[in-house]
C-alpha cells in the first residue's frame, strides 16, 4: 500500500537511469541523510558516535572499496587490511612531511599510496584468477605489514612503530569530538558511496563485471583486460586506503601495524559476502552487520552472566564469536549468495504488493 | 573486398585445426562457414577476431593486415560476434549486457563517471537511446531488465546478437546463430540476420549447420572439412560440388 | 660451507613439514575440486586435541586414535553441511565457504581446549645426528629426519592409492566434475567423506610433526597457510609437487632469512614464500606439475 509505484511513470531514459526510480525510495533516503547529517550528531550517544557508528561507517568504506575489486570485478583479494594500513601511514606522513596539509586531502594522499601499490600487486591479475590471485594478495598482506613494521620511515623512526594520528581540522574548525569525528566521517563515506554508485552503474561497473563473468567475451567486444583489472585494483586500493586513514584519524586516534594484519581482510571479506557481493548497499548492511554482532553479543552475555550468577570468560565469548561469523559465512553461501542486500531487494518486492497476496 | 583470408594455417598442440585456408568476403555479402563437426569453423571464426593466432597465413581486413591481432583489436577495428556457446554476462541485464557492447564508443574516463553529472550522464544516455533502437529492433523490449541468466535460450541468442550490433560493427560473426532452435525461433532469426544485412549493411560471416538456411540467406558459402576448404561458391554451386556431398551433405535414399 | 648446509638442510626439512600440511590440501582438492583453505585450522584442530588428550593423561595410541575419530567425524560433518549444498557451485563460492570453515575450526579448537601453548613430545629427542655432527660437524635433528621419513611413507602410500586403485580413480573424475560423476554413479557423499577423512589423517600427522617443531599454538595455523606457496610451486593436483614445492619454499626461504635477513632488519620469513610464489605464478601459472588448462572458446 505504501509502496505502491502505481502512477509512477518513468517517461524519459534519464528517470529509468535515476539510483531511486521509485519515488518512496527517494523520499526515505532524504529522511535517512536528514537523520544521519542533522539528528544523530545532535541527539546521539556520544559512546555510540565514536565506538559504533563512525567505525560502522569506516567498515562500510572498505566493505565498498573490497566490494568494487571483488564482487564487481570478480578478482578476489585477500590483502584489504594491507591497503588500510597504507592509507593510514601515508595519511600520518602526509600531515607530518608535508606543511599546511589539509586533513582532506591526507586522506587522499593515503588514497593514492594505497592505490599505487594495489596497481603492483594487481599486475599479476593479468595472468593468475581465482585462488591463485588470492594468493597473491596474501603475498601483498604479509609484505606490506613487514614493511610498514621494519622500514622506520613510516611510523617517523618510533621505537614501537605505534602512530599517534595528528589533530584534524576543516576549514579552520577542529575536529575533535565524537560528533565532530563522526560527521567528518559521514561526509566522506556518504560522498564515496555516491561516486561508487556511479562508477558501478556507468561503463566503468560494466566493464568490470564483464571481466567478472566471462573475460574472454569481455576482451572480445573491446574491453581492455589490463586496463580495467588494473583499474578496479587501483579503485578499491583507492576506497580502502581512504578507509584505513578514517580509521587512524577518526576512530583509532593511535595505530599500529599489527592494527592491520590478514584477521581484518578476513573480516571485511565476511562483511561482503553477508552484505552481498556486487551492491553497494550490501557493503553498508554487512558492515553494520558484523559491527553490530559482537555488540550483540557481549550483551548477550552480560545478561547471561547475570541470569547464571557466573562470570563468562571472554576467550569464551570471542571465540564463539568466530564460530558464529564462520557459521554465518556458510550460511550465506548455501541459502543466499548474494547476501542481505538480496534478502532486502526480496523484501522490498513483497512490500510492493503488500498488503496483497499476489 | 573487405576480408581476405590467405594460407591460415592453426595448430593446437599436434592437432591441425586450420590446413591453409583461403578464401574472400566481399563488403556487405552474406557469407556461410560449412562443414561437418571438427572441420574447423569455430577456430576459423576464432582467428577471424583474434582469439586464437594461426602459426601462418595472414588475414586482409579492409586496409589492415594481420596475423598477431588481439580480440580487442579486432573490436576496434570493427569485428564483431557472437558464441556458439552464448558468451553473455550472466550477472547482468539484458540492458547491461547491450550495453557493453558500446563500449568502444564511449570517451568519458572514469573520474567524470564518478561524477556523473555533465558529460557521464550525457554519454550514457545517448548510448541507452542508441541501444533502445536496437533492443527494439530484435524486439527484446520486455525483457530489457531481466538478468540473461533466467532467460531461454532462443532469447539468449538475440541479446548476444543485440550486443554484436551494439557495437556497429562492420563486419559480424556468426557462429551457428540458430543452435538449438525450434523452426519459429530459426524463422525470426533468419529475419533478423537478413535485416540487419539489408537495414544496417552489415557484412555477414556465419557457421551454420541447417542447410536450409544456409541455402536461402546466404550469398556465398565456404565448405571446410578437417581443417582445409574444399569447396567456395555460391550456395547452388556448393549443393552439387560432389566433393561436399560426400564429405558433408549426403545424399537422400529413395 | 658446512653453515650453508646445514641452514638448506634445515630448511629442507622444514619444508617437508610445510609439504605435510600442502598434502592435505592436495587430497582434497584432487578429489573434489575443492581449494580448502580450512586445512590450516584443520592440521590445527588435530594438533591441539591429540596434545591436550595428552595431558590429561591419556595414552599415545589412544589419544592418536581418537583424534583421528574426531577428524573423520570433522570430515563427514564437513561434507554433509558445507559440501553437500553446495555441489556445483562455482569454486569460488567453495572456497569462501572453507574460509568460513576456517574461522568455525579455530573457533571450536580454542573453546573446547583453550588457548595456551602447548609443548609436544613423541620420544624422539630434537637434537643432533650423532655421527653426522662428529664426522662432518654438520647438526642436522633426528627428529626433522623422522618426519622427513614419516612424510615419505605417506606420500608413496597417497601416490599409490590414487593411481592404482578404483577409489583413485573415481577421486579424479570427482574432481573434474561433480555431476558428471553423479551421473555415472559414482557415489559423491562417500566419496568425499572418505577424502576428507583421509585429509584429516594427513593434517592430524602434520599436526603433530609441526606440534613438536614448534609448540602447539595458535601461530601454527599461519605456518599452515605457508602451504598455499608451496602448492603454487608444486601445482594444485600433484602429491610428488607437493613434496617438491615444499622442500623449495622451506630451503629458499631459510636460505633468504639467514643471507638476505641481516640486511633489511629480519623477518623475511612472513612474506618470502609468498613473494616467491607469486613470481612463480607469473612465469609459471599451473606450476612445475600442475595441468595446463586450455580454454576453450
Amino acid at each position: 500500500m505504501l509502496y505502491r509505484e502505481a502512477g509512477q511513470f518513468r517517461s524519459t531514459y534519464a528517470e529509468d537511469q535515476q539510483i531511486f526510480p521509485i519515488r518512496q525510495d527517494r523520499i526515505a533516503m532524504a529522511l535517512l541523510l536528514l537523520v544521519a547529517f542533522v539528528a544523530v550528531p545532535l541527539f546521539g550517544d556520544q559512546y555510540w558516535l565514536s565506538a559504533i557508528i563512525t567505525p560502522f561507517l569506516i567498515f562500510a568504506l572498505a566493505t565498498l572499496g573490497l566490494n568494487i575489486l571483488t564482487g564487481y570485478a570478480g578478482q578476489l583479494s585477500l590483502g584489504t587490511a594491507a591497503f588500510m594500513g597504507i592509507g593510514a601511514f601515508m595519511a600520518y606522513n602526509a600531515m607530518l612531511r608535508i606543511p599546511h596539509m589539509p586533513i582532506v586531502g591526507a586522506f587522499i594522499v593515503g588514497g593514492l599510496c594505497a592505490a599505487a601499490v594495489g596497481v603492483v600487486f594487481g599486475l599479476p591479475s593479468l595472468r593468475i584468477k581465482g585462488f591463485y590471485l588470492a594468493v597473491a594478495t596474501l603475498a601483498c598482506q604479509f609484505f606490506v605489514l613487514w614493511a610498514l613494521n621494519r622500514v622506520g620511515w613510516f611510523s617517523n623512526y618510533s621505537s614501537s612503530g605505534v602512530i599517534t594520528a595528528q589533530r584534524m581540522d576543516v576549514f579552520g574548525y577542529p575536529v575533535d569530538t565524537p560528533a565532530t569525528k563522526y560527521l567528518l566521517t559521514l561526509a566522506v563515506v556518504a560522498l564515496m558511496a555516491l561516486a561508487a554508485k556511479n562508477l558501478m552503474r556507468s561503463e566503468t561497473g560494466r566493464a568490470f563485471m564483464a571481466i567478472r563473468d566471462m573475460d574472454v567475451a569481455a576482451s572480445v567486444i573491446g574491453i581492455p583486460m589490463m586496463k580495467t583489472k588494473l583499474l578496479a585494483f587501483a579503485i578499491s586500493s583507492f576506497y580502502c586506503g581512504v578507509a584505513g586513514a578514517l580509521y587512524a584519524f577518526s576512530y583509532l586516534g593511535t595505530v599500529e601495524p599489527e592494527a592491520f594484519v590478514l584477521d581484518l581482510s578476513f573480516r571485511v571479506l565476511f562483511m561482503m559476502i553477508i552484505g552481498g557481493a556486487g551492491s553497494i548497499l550490501g557493503s553498508f548492511l554487512g558492515a553494520g552487520f558484523i559491527t553490530l554482532f559482537p555488540i550483540f553479543l557481549n550483551l548477550a552475555s552480560k545478561r547471561l552472566e547475570n541470569a547464571l550468577g557466573m562470570e563468562i570468560p571472554h576467550a569464551l565469548i570471542s571465540n564463539t564469536e568466530a564460530i558464529i561469523f564462520g557459521a554465518l559465512i556458510i550460511f550465506f553461501l548455501i541459502v543466499e549468495p548474494y547476501g542481505l542486500a538480496r534478502l532486502w531487494q526480496i523484501t522490498k518486492e513483497k512490500l510492493r504488493l503488500w498488503p496483497f497476496p499476489h | 573486398m573487405l576480408l581476405s583470408v590467405e594460407g591460415v594455417s592453426l595448430a593446437f598442440g599436434g592437432v591441425k585445426a586450420l590446413n591453409d585456408v583461403s578464401f574472400d568476403v566481399r563488403s556487405h555479402e552474406v557469407r556461410a562457414i560449412i562443414g561437418p563437426n571438427g572441420a574447423g569453423k569455430s577456430s576459423m571464426l576464432n582467428v577471424l577476431n583474434g582469439v586464437y593466432h594461426p602459426q601462418q597465413g595472414k588475414i586482409r581486413f579492409r586496409d589492415h593486415e594481420f596475423r598477431d591481432m588481439d580480440s580487442h583489436e579486432a573490436a576496434a577495428l570493427g569485428i564483431a560476434r557472437t558464441f556458439q556457446n552464448i558468451a553473455l554476462f550472466k550477472g547482468m541485464t539484458v540492458l547491461d549486457n547491450v550495453m557493453t557492447g558500446r563500449n568502444l564508443k564511449m570517451r568519458c574516463n572514469f573520474l567524470e563517471q564518478a561524477i556523473w553529472l555533465g558529460r557521464a550522464k550525457k554519454e550514457e544516455l545517448a548510448h541507452r537511446r542508441a541501444v533502445e533502437e536496437i533492443i527494439d529492433f530484435l524486439e527484446i523490449q520486455h525483457i530489457r531488465k531481466t538478468p540473461v541468466g533466467r532467460l531461454p535460450y532462443g532469447l539468449q541468442k538475440r541479446v548476444e546478437l543485440a550486443r554484436a550490433l551494439a557495437a556497429e560493427p562492420i563486419l559480424l560473426l556468426l557462429d551457428e546463430p540458430m543452435a538449438g532452435m525450434n523452426l519459429e525461433e530459426k524463422q525470426d532469426m533468419c529475419r533478423f540476420v537478413l535485416d540487419v544485412n539489408d537495414h544496417f549493411g552489415t557484412t555477414l560471416v556465419l557457421i551454420e549447420h541447417d542447410m536450409g538456411v544456409v541455402m536461402d540467406i546466404s550469398d556465398r558459402v565456404v565448405v571446410l572439412d578437417y581443417g582445409r576448404k574444399i569447396a567456395d561458391g555460391t550456395p547452388d554451386q556448393v549443393r552439387n560440388d560432389q566433393k561436399v556431398i560426400d564429405a558433408y551433405l549426403g545424399v537422400a535414399h529413395a | 660451507m658446512t653453515f650453508f648446509i646445514e641452514v638448506v638442510a634445515g630448511g629442507l626439512l622444514a619444508g617437508v613439514m610445510y609439504a605435510l600440511v600442502a598434502l592435505g590440501f592436495v587430497l582434497i582438492y584432487k578429489a573434489s575440486g575443492v581449494f580448502n583453505f580450512a586445512q590450516g585450522s584443520m592440521v590445527f584442530f588435530a594438533a591441539l586435541t591429540f596434545v591436550s588428550l595428552l595431558e590429561r593423561g591419556w595414552n599415545l595410541w589412544l589419544a592418536l586414535a581418537v583424534t583421528l575419530a574426531a577428524m573423520v567425524v570433522l570430515g563427514m560433518l564437513t561434507e554433509r553441511i558445507v559440501l553437500r549444498p553446495l555441489i556445483n557451485q562455482p569454486p569460488i563460492t567453495l572456497f569462501m565457504a572453507t574460509i568460513g570453515l576456517t574461522f568455525v575450526l579455530e573457533g571450536l579448537s580454542q573453546l573446547l581446549w583453550g588457548s595456551q601453548p602447548h609443548g609436544l613430545e613423541l620420544g624422539i629427542p630434537d637434537v643432533p645426528i650423532e655421527w653426522l655432527s662428529e664426522k662432518a660437524n654438520i647438526n642436522i635433528s633426528q627428529f626433522d629426519l623422522f618426519a622427513a621419513l614419516v612424510a615419505g611413507v605417506l606420500v608413496a602410500v597417497l601416490a599409490l592409492l590414487f593411481q592404482k586403485t578404483r577409489i583413485g580413480r573415481a577421486l579424479r573424475a570427482v574432481a573434474d566434475d561433480h555431476q558428471a560423476a553423479l551421473a555415472v554413479g559414482i557415489p559423491l557423499q562417500h566419496i568425499w567423506t572418505i577424502v576428507w577423512a583421509v585429509a584429516g589423517f594427513v593434517a592430524l600427522v602434520a599436526g603433530v610433526m609441526w606440534g613438536v617443531r614448534n609448540g602447539v599454538q595458535y601461530a601454527l595455523t599461519f605456518t599452515a597457510l605457508k602451504a598455499l606457496p608451496v602448492l603454487i610451486l608444486g601445482g594444485f593436483e600433484s602429491i610428488a609437487g607437493a613434496i617438491i614445492g615444499g622442500l623449495i619454499i622451506g630451503a629458499s626461504e631459510k636460505v633468504a632469512e639467514v643471507y638476505l635477513g641481516p640486511y633489511v632488519g629480519g623477518g623475511i620469513e612472513s612474506w618470502f614464500a609468498y613473494v616467491v610464489a607469486l613470481l612463480f605464478l607469473l612465469v609459471r601459472p599451473e606450476g612445475l606439475f600442475g595441468e595446463k588448462h586450455i580454454d576453450r572458446v
